[in-house]
């Protein structure tokens, strides 16, 4: 894998107000998205006859999509600084749902409170994931490092199914509500998750950008050998990120707990979901994970207008293998040598 | 293509007296290993011949996938996509045109074998290497599953049901429940799909494609042609996948969109060879034995379990869980696999 270090944790090199070619190209990248957006939105107009079920839909893919943004941003942190494309984010997210759920009905208490412990709980396990399975494996090949995240992807959902059964489980957000937003209903479960997981992902954010660790990941990010040689240990921050990258899964499964039928495969969905956002957000790039999450979820409800019900999810593959194809380096990322 | 398995250089051979060529070696064990398989389901009782089957046809994915992303090495995570061809193919053919399954078989192979050029050709074109390659084809392989589930002519989320027959034929590709004969013709099916495999290992297109995988860029320098030979590559992988998935839809009589091009489609071909030993000719063959008899032995304590594991009853999920615990195990351990891990002993 090419060395992938952008956006957040890339270290600042220029001083910000000089406008380069490279903003240009931004600039120019983030209209050509924007003209995207705007003509599928109209198109999405047309096809339904109602403004009323698009902005419904443009409300609902915006919410939904500061999730997917909280989840990529753990994939892309563990991509970027750690280099491993983590197969078992999902499922991992899919074990703190359960965590949640279990906590939910064995005390009843609040479902947003259950962040409390399925966020350190996740920090722990994938803490205990690096160290176990995945540290050694860092210089070898990519195919270890995938086949391991997928034998764990394999292990913890079928675990889960063993434990808790196939049958789908609910939790019901006490006191949830809808409110009208110029026409469109949003549910108070949907805003809850949105603000969030924005909220979580600026705190990360801030964390990456202002404190001392921060800048050791980033250092490492950057820099693995020059981070060893000035002091840090790197296998520590590894592990650290990876915790936090899990964390995030935590976070979002507690969040998402009450918008989501909750199955030991729900994780499946939105592992794809996440890849999607990382590479478009550009893979390690945090920021790029906010936005590609906002633009996905846009997406996949744009395209159940088109498409109807259950292909939700072509849309967003479509969406993929062309920024696969075209741009690898995501939309926002910067070309690697 | 049987032929070559069976006949060919076993007893050629043993006339001339110079060593035999590695090729020839492999292929002359592939000839014992079918002839001692050949009586296997006239011994076994029903539910192992059963089980028997079933680790064919894990074999004939893990071949097909192993000589893509073992000899080739570019790692696809999504072989659903060959092998829903395959199957959807056959099941379409016959449901609707009542067309022999052999003949579908040919057709699906035909069918994955373009798809496979065609997302090979632009994979290539662009340059995926590495994960951002295994998760395209992943999302092909999603892709053709949401397609199939929601086109008609595909009977969407219900799949194909294959019409019984009242009589045996092998031209239609159906047997008494629990004959020895559905045994034989997987065996055929997988003992040519190895062979193949060999032939086209020690071929010359074989050699360029191990060449490329090594270093691309040195093998294109030499003139290599690079792009042709990855796509042949592909190609032949997915028509062997495809096999599978006509045959498993012969077998079990039934195919839908999850069992065509689900994503643990895909895990089921690369965990047999991530067991064996990728890029090795009989990593497939003794990953697919150890898989297969796995999901025998996890069914069998599912139904009956030992006391303390008495919760289990009824649970879904084990069988996975072990493979899941395996293939760690082995990729932390052994990370060429069984076969590769004890060539590298014996060659030292």
């Amino acid at each position: 894998m090419t060395n992938t270090t952008q956006g957040v944790l890339t270290p600042e090199v220029s001083p910000p107000p000089k406008k380069t070619k490279a903003d240009k190209g931004f600039l120019g990248r983030a209209g050509v998205v924007g003209g995207v957006l705007v003509v599928a939105i109209v198109v999405a107009l047309l096809q339904s006859g109602s403004g009323l079920v698009v902005w419904q839909s443009v409300v609902t893919g915006i919410l939904t999509g500061g999730l997917y943004g909280l989840i990529a941003m753990g994939l892309t942190l563990i991509f970027g600084v750690l280099d491993i494309v983590n197969f078992a984010h999902g499922a991992l997210l899919a074990v703190a749902m359960f965590i949640s759920f279990g906590m939910i009905s064995a005390t009843g208490m609040h479902p947003y409170l259950t962040l409390v412990i399925a966020i350190p709980a996740l920090f722990l396990i994938g803490a205990a994931v690096h160290r176990g399975l995945l540290s050694g494996t860092g210089g070898k090949s990519l195919e270890n490092q995938l086949l391991i995240t997928l034998g764990l992807s394999l292990l913890l959902e079928n675990g889960l199914l063993m434990f808790f059964g196939a049958e789908p489980k609910t939790i019901a957000l006490p006191h949830d509500f809808q409110f009208p937003l110029l026409g469109a209903v949003v549910a108070g479960s949907r805003l809850y998750a949105f603000l969030g997981a924005i909220l979580l992902g600026a705190l990360l954010y801030w964390l990456l950008r202002r404190t001392r660790l921060g800048t050791a990941i980033r250092a490492v990010a950057a820099n693995g050998p020059g981070a060893e040689l000035v002091g840090i240990n790197v296998r520590r921050i590894h592990t650290l990120t990876f915790a936090i990258g899990t964390a995030c899964a935590g976070a979002a499964a507690a969040l998402a707990g009450p918008l989501v039928t909750v199955t030991p495969t729900l994780g499946e969905q939105f592992n794809i979901t996440a890849f999607v956002v990382v590479v478009l957000g550009g893979m390690g790039n945090v920021v790029g994970a906010l936005v590609g999450g906002l633009l996905i979820g846009l997406v996949e409800q744009l395209t159940t207008i088109y498409l109807g019900g259950q292909s939700s999810l072509l849309g967003v593959f479509v969406v993929f293998i062309l920024v696969l194809f075209l741009r690898p380096q995501g939309l926002f990322g910067r070309k690697t040598a | 293509m049987s032929t070559i398995t069976i006949a060919g250089p076993a007893g050629a051979e043993k006339v001339k007296a110079p060593p035999l060529r590695p090729q020839n070696r492999q292929l002359a064990i592939l000839a014992v290993l079918v002839l001692i398989a050949i009586p296997l389901p006239l011994i076994l009782p029903p539910a192992q011949g059963a089980v028997a089957v079933r680790i064919l046809i894990f074999l004939l994915m893990a071949v097909g996938w192993n000589i893509m992303s073992g000899f080739g090495g570019m790692f696809s995570f999504g072989h659903a996509a060959y092998f829903g061809l395959g199957a959807y193919t056959s099941a379409y053919l016959l449901v609707k045109h009542n067309v022999s399954p052999w003949i579908g078989m040919v057709a699906g192979m035909a069918v994955a074998a373009a798809a496979a050029v065609v997302i090979g050709y632009f994979s290539f074109r662009y340059k995926l290497q590495g994960a951002y390659f295994a998760l395209a084809t992943f999302a092909f392989a999603e892709m053709l599953r949401l397609v199939v589930t929601s086109s008609a002519f595909a009977n969407k989320a219900v799949g194909f049901t294959v019409p019984l027959i009242p009589d045996s034929s092998l031209w239609m590709l159906q047997f008494e429940a629990d004959s020895p004969a559905y045994f034989w013709v997987a065996l055929v099916l997988a003992g040519a799909a190895v062979a193949i495999s060999i032939v086209f290992l020690h071929s010359r297109a074989g050699k360029y494609v191990t060449a490329i995988r090594d270093d691309e860029l040195a093998a294109s320098s030499l003139g290599t042609p690079v792009m042709r030979h990855k796509l042949m590559t592909v190609a032949l992988s997915a028509a062997i996948t495809a096999v599978a998935g006509a045959f498993y839809t012969q077998y079990y009589l039934f195919v839908n969109p999850e069992l065509g091009f689900g994503s643990s489609v895909s895990i089921q071909a690369i965990v047999p060879v991530v067991i064996g030993g990728i890029g090795t000719i009989w990593g497939p063959v003794v990953g697919a034995i150890i898989v297969g008899a796995l999901t025998d032995v996890t069914a069998t304590l599912l139904r009956t379990p030992p006391e303390f594991l008495g919760f289990l009853q009824g649970r879904s999920g084990l069988d996975v869980v072990l493979y899941a615990v395996l293939l760690i195990l082995i990729v932390r351990l052994l990370p060429k696999g069984i076969v590769g891990t004890i060539a590298a002993r014996w060659r030292r």
